[in-house]
């Protein structure tokens, strides 16, 4: 199949704003996004700057808005995006050159709800044991690839970009609702804060958003809960 | 290469009970109105009827023998109402006007102003009395 690739190029030593390249492609419908945005790269424009790693849903690197909405470029079939493609470097974060942006704010807010166990009993010189039903408890929020799909979908980080945004709080609940964590009290204050869980209107474009289909809206409900009985 | 240190613009406000219980009032008074304003749109626009309503079929209402009914059944109304649009106002200030001098300006007028037509109304509901009673 022959595609048109609509990209918003940014080249911040040359250029005040970002404007489009097209590019022709002769693909197959099975080909994944990203492989013709690497084929546009090696073969039609070397300038051309991506994010991309594993190149399997699973590193989270390489979110863009495609046909305007976000997806992972290497999660997403040319025969599901048709002839005409647009490509576009994911919102709200500042953009560095073409599709690459500034993770930094997004992974400052994600440090802010201390993403790692807190606990301080000694648990001898055995593991932690957790029944079934407490891992399930928060299963969804460990799918979370730190992609950034979800917090540069929601219309509240752009508007306000001190929202803590969707990821951080799907990464709160991973530890708010794990039975062997300690450190629910001090995660939920920060989610209890004005830039917190407040700034949510539910619009729902992170559940939308997520490749890994975590319903995100439903944990940052889970959260809005926790702090408003004050109990996990 | 040095260690990254975020730089979180977070605002240091303390935020205490406040945030977590204009939620919830939210939640709670949604649910009030959607009984409270579709009763109240119902039964002015179906039952009593849209030419019928003027001056004298509030007077009637108000003064009638459900009249206490009606003054808290409005008064309800006005409560909720005013306080949920009050809230979600705030809400559009603080998602849309990010600067602070802005945001407090905005706020100060629409709150001044919503707290004036909530003690206009309640003021009516409790002291209105139709004329030569």
């Amino acid at each position: 199949m022959r595609a048109t690739i609509k990209i918003l190029r940014f080249n911040p030593e040359v250029d005040k704003t970002s404007h489009w390249a097209e590019y022709q492609v002769d693909t197959e419908p099975n080909e994944q996004l990203l492989n013709v945005l690497h084929y546009i790269k090696w073969n039609l424009d070397g300038t051309l700057t991506l994010r991309r790693s594993c190149a399997h849903g699973i590193c989270g690197s390489d979110a863009m808005v495609v046909n305007g909405r976000n997806r992972l470029a290497c999660k997403v079939l040319m025969k599901y995006l048709g002839s005409s493609v647009t490509v576009e470097p994911i919102r709200g974060l500042r953009v560095i050159k073409d599709l690459v942006v500034d993770m930094e704010p997004f992974m400052a807010k994600y440090k802010s709800i201390m993403p790692y166990l807190i606990n301080d009993e000694d648990p001898g010189s055995r593991e932690r044991p957790q029944s079934p039903e407490e891992r399930e408890r928060f299963d969804d929020t460990t799918k979370c690839i730190l992609c950034a799909a979800c917090t540069t979908a929601c219309p509240s980080f752009w508007a306000n970009g001190e929202y803590v945004g969707p990821a951080a709080i799907v990464q709160a609940h991973r530890f708010i609702f794990d039975s062997r964590d300690r450190g629910a009290a001090e995660r939920l204050a920060v989610m209890n804060e004005w830039s917190g869980v407040w700034r949510c209107r539910t619009i729902f474009n992170c559940v939308e958003a997520c490749p890994r289909d975590i319903n995100v809206t439903k944990a940052i409900g889970e959260v809005k809960k926790a702090i408003l009985f004050d109990e996990v | 290469m040095g260690v990254y240190t975020p730089t979180l613009r977070r605002r240091a406000r303390p935020n205490g009970r406040f945030e977590v219980m204009t939620w919830y009032l939210m939640r709670v008074s949604g649910v009030v109105l959607l009984f409270v304003a579709v009763g109240h749109l119902l039964w002015l626009h179906l039952v009593v009827g849209l030419e019928n309503i003027d001056f004298n079929t509030i007077v009637g209402r108000w003064t009638g023998p459900l009249g206490a009914f009606w003054r808290v059944y409005d008064l309800v109304l006005l409560m909720f109402a005013m306080t949920h649009g009050l809230n979600g106002a705030r809400w559009v200030i603080d998602d849309y006007v990010p600067r602070r001098g802005p945001n407090w300006a905005m706020k100060s007028v629409v709150f001044t102003l919503g707290f004036i037509l909530i003690l206009m109304g309640a003021f009516i509901i409790f002291t209105f009395r139709p004329a030569g009673t």
